[in-house]
């Protein structure tokens, strides 16, 4: 009972900022309640006895992801009047666009049909959860059968590294850099002279 | 062979560490506080503090209001009015220092010809008003004579250098 | 009705008789932190700190915690004023929360679960939150670079936590904070073959407490106090004590990834003597001190400096350091289980 109280709660907070996310008028709120959503799926995670994936939902998506969106948004200088020019203009596309979604969605889930095999596979590759930890077990699956899929995935993510830097990288002649293991590098001989000032003579 | 010897240094982090090393020595070493309210530094006979109008031992006050330090201070806070008193001698009526105005650089002193007003050694006067550091003759005469023996020992040890 | 006692009532009291047992000394813990710092930094610098409040100013932290008490709460003109007031509760809430991981024993802990140092890893990256929003809320020049400095810092530094971390949890094969120092009882504490590790989990925890040399979130010589800039009265003083409590949750982790927790450091007679949670005590007020010795020695980094520091020294040391000891594991015949 308990359980599923704890569980309508968590469930009710998700859906009611995923909500928020979207009709909340401040962009800086908005991301904020992305995070309270995100926080409140790693509950929902708990609930279903996935401690690593709710872990690592937070630590990934609340601690690293969120933190950079919610950087590039505060930074940005929205001027909501001219975000809302040519709202009524643009509102039958965008209900049109909307509207062809719901229908596809509606299609995919009436004509969806799970293979009679499957639950089968799955049932199989779930280790017995109080002798294995969770943990554990999704080390052991990740890196034996679906060891390449992750390894793409990695691929995939380096990929992104790399365009990221390459786009953003320029050499700019002129900049003045520190070089730390030089500035170390230097002793008093070669950095200081010392001489002998004749008087009224100067250097 | 300088060039491992920096590396080692480097990776080390010696430099790090030697400081360290200095603080730590100094974390035990005798400490140099003074406890202020309770302990206190030493003053020099040169200090300037609140300032102070001195009598003479006969009880005459010995300003005679040649309004010398009147026209040195450079902060303009002291303000003087004089008129001959009944017995004919020129004296002060009125003799005021802003203390707020004051920035304590002794000239008023060193300016009077007769040790009249003096900076003393006195410089916890603090007041919570403004109007408590507006002193007048009354204020300045009753701190002369609260710290007439102080005053005149540093008179006479600073006597030699005049 | 029998049920309902023995099945939730008891054991949610029990629960919260044992979470302030945790936050009630952790509170002490911080407020004797303020007047640690003040007197081991008024030390080094051949000053007194404070010896005035009592007995060598021991009352000093409630004094000074009754002087925030009764001051005026000001809420900045359009400032944000809900994000405003949730950032210090949120700042000084994860600071608590996270103790519920925390092995201060054999057996003495909140919640063993089986990814404790996950658990501890998302707390502290969550920190940032209450940093970011604060800034932000404050609408004031210097709490927005405060906190967009804090930001960057604080995901910077975690990458090198993150990669230490696994380095310890590859020698211990669990995420558990309990088996970890059982790992060490074992063999030796994980500071002796780890000490580099040791050494950059240390300087990571620096940075991503805000603490001196990496205190340029607060940069009170450009930024007056960056993103606390507009805070006064208790929820200035949340924010005092989350960050304080944070120090001392970093040393607690450290102490129990790197010095065997609450192991005693010669497995003997005289040793094994004391109890755990003196010996757990005595080494996170060591690692404290190290923090406040840090502070009284390093003047502030430069801000490309610590970035320089995160991403181009500790990421790439800690990377290949981590694969090193998974190459030490595998080939020496050391891996656990």
């Amino acid at each position: 009972m308990i359980q599923a109280l704890v569980f309508y709660v968590f469930a009710a907070i998700t859906v009611a900022s995923g909500v928020m996310v979207i009709s909340a008028r401040n962009p800086v709120h908005a991301v904020l309640f992305l995070i309270l959503a995100f926080f409140n799926s790693a509950g929902l995670f708990l609930l279903a006895g996935a401690e690593f994936l709710a872990m690592v939902l937070v630590v990934v998506y609340v601690g690293a992801v969120a933190v950079l969106f919610l950087f590039v948004v505060m930074m940005l200088d929205i001027n909501f009047v001219k975000l809302r020019e040519g709202f009524l203009q643009y509102l039958p596309i965008g209900a049109l666009i909307g509207l062809i979604l719901l229908v596809e969605l509606a299609l995919v889930y009436g004509s969806w049909s799970f293979a009679p095999e499957a639950p089968l596979s799955v049932a199989t590759r779930v280790p017995d959860l109080a002798v294995v930890t969770n943990t554990d077990a999704l080390g052991r699956l990740l890196f034996t059968d679906y060891f390449y899929l992750f390894q793409v995935a990695g691929l995939v993510l380096l990929v992104a590294m790399i365009g990221t830097i390459l786009l953003t990288l320029r050499s700019r002649p002129g900049v003045k850099k520190q070089n730390i293991a030089r500035q170390n590098a230097r002793t008093k001989e070669t950095s200081v002279e010392l001489r002998k000032v004749p008087t009224r003579g100067g250097i | 062979m300088s060039f491992l010897d920096r590396a080692a240094r480097d990776w080390l982090l010696t430099e790090l560490f030697s400081g360290m090393a200095i603080t730590l020595r100094y974390f035990f070493k005798p400490k140099v506080t003074i406890n202020y309210p309770f302990e206190k530094g030493q003053l020099s006979s040169r200090f300037r503090g609140e300032h102070a109008l001195r009598r003479y031992p006969n009880g005459e006050e010995r300003c005679i209001a040649c309004k010398l330090c009147e026209a040195i201070c450079p902060a303009q806070a002291i303000t003087i009015e004089a008129e001959p008193r009944a017995d004919g001698s020129r004296r002060t009526r009125r003799y005021d220092i802003d203390m707020t105005k004051c920035i304590y650089c002794g000239f008023c002193q060193e300016s009077c010809p007769v040790d009249a007003i003096v900076e003393g050694p006195n410089f916890e006067y603090a007041t919570e008003t403004h109007a408590e550091l507006l002193y007048d003759k009354a204020k300045l005469l009753s701190n002369g004579e609260r710290w007439e023996v102080e005053l005149a020992a540093r008179i006479a040890a600073e006597a030699p250098y005049r | 009705m029998a049920n309902l006692w023995t099945g939730y009532i008891w054991p949610t009291a029990i629960t919260v008789a044992e979470i302030i047992a945790i936050i009630v000394p952790v509170l002490v813990g911080v407020a004797y932190l303020t007047y640690a710092e003040r007197k081991v930094i008024g030390a080094m610098q051949l000053r007194k700190g404070p010896n005035t409040v009592g007995p060598f100013g021991l009352f000093q932290p409630l004094a000074d915690g009754a002087k925030l008490f009764f001051k005026e709460t000001i809420f900045p003109t359009n400032a944000n004023r809900g994000v405003f007031l949730v950032a210090p509760a949120l700042t000084f809430f994860l600071a608590m929360v996270a103790w519920a991981v925390v092995p201060f024993d054999e057996g003495w802990v909140l919640a063993n679960i089986n990814v404790g140092v996950l658990y501890l890893f998302a707390i502290s990256s969550l920190g940032v939150y209450g940093i970011i929003m604060a800034g932000w809320a404050s609408n004031s020049k210097y709490g927005f670079l405060g906190a967009l400095r804090s930001a960057a810092q604080m995901v910077s530094y975690e990458v090198s936590i993150g990669f230490v971390m696994i380095a310890v949890l590859l020698c211990v094969g669990s995420l558990n904070l309990t088996d970890i120092v059982h790992a060490q009882a074992k063999g030796v504490w994980f500071i002796i073959p780890h000490l580099p590790l040791f050494i950059i989990f240390f300087i990571s925890g620096l940075a991503e407490t805000n603490r001196s040399p990496f205190d340029l979130p607060e940069g009170e010589s450009e930024l007056v106090a960056g993103y606390m800039v507009e805070y006064s009265s208790m929820i200035f003083a949340m924010f005092f004590l989350g960050e304080y409590a944070n120090m001392i949750l970093m040393s607690a982790t450290i102490t129990t990834l790197f010095l065997g927790g609450w192991l005693s450091p010669l497995p003997f007679a005289p040793f094994t003597w004391v109890p755990g949670i003196i010996w757990f005590v005595l080494k996170v007020c060591v690692i404290l001190f190290g923090f406040l010795w840090v502070r009284a020695t390093m003047p502030r980094y430069r801000y490309d400096q610590l970035m320089r520091l995160g991403w181009k020294v500790f990421l790439p040391f800690s990377l290949v350091w981590l694969v090193l000891t998974a190459g030490v594991l595998e080939f020496g015949g050391l891996l656990p289980k």
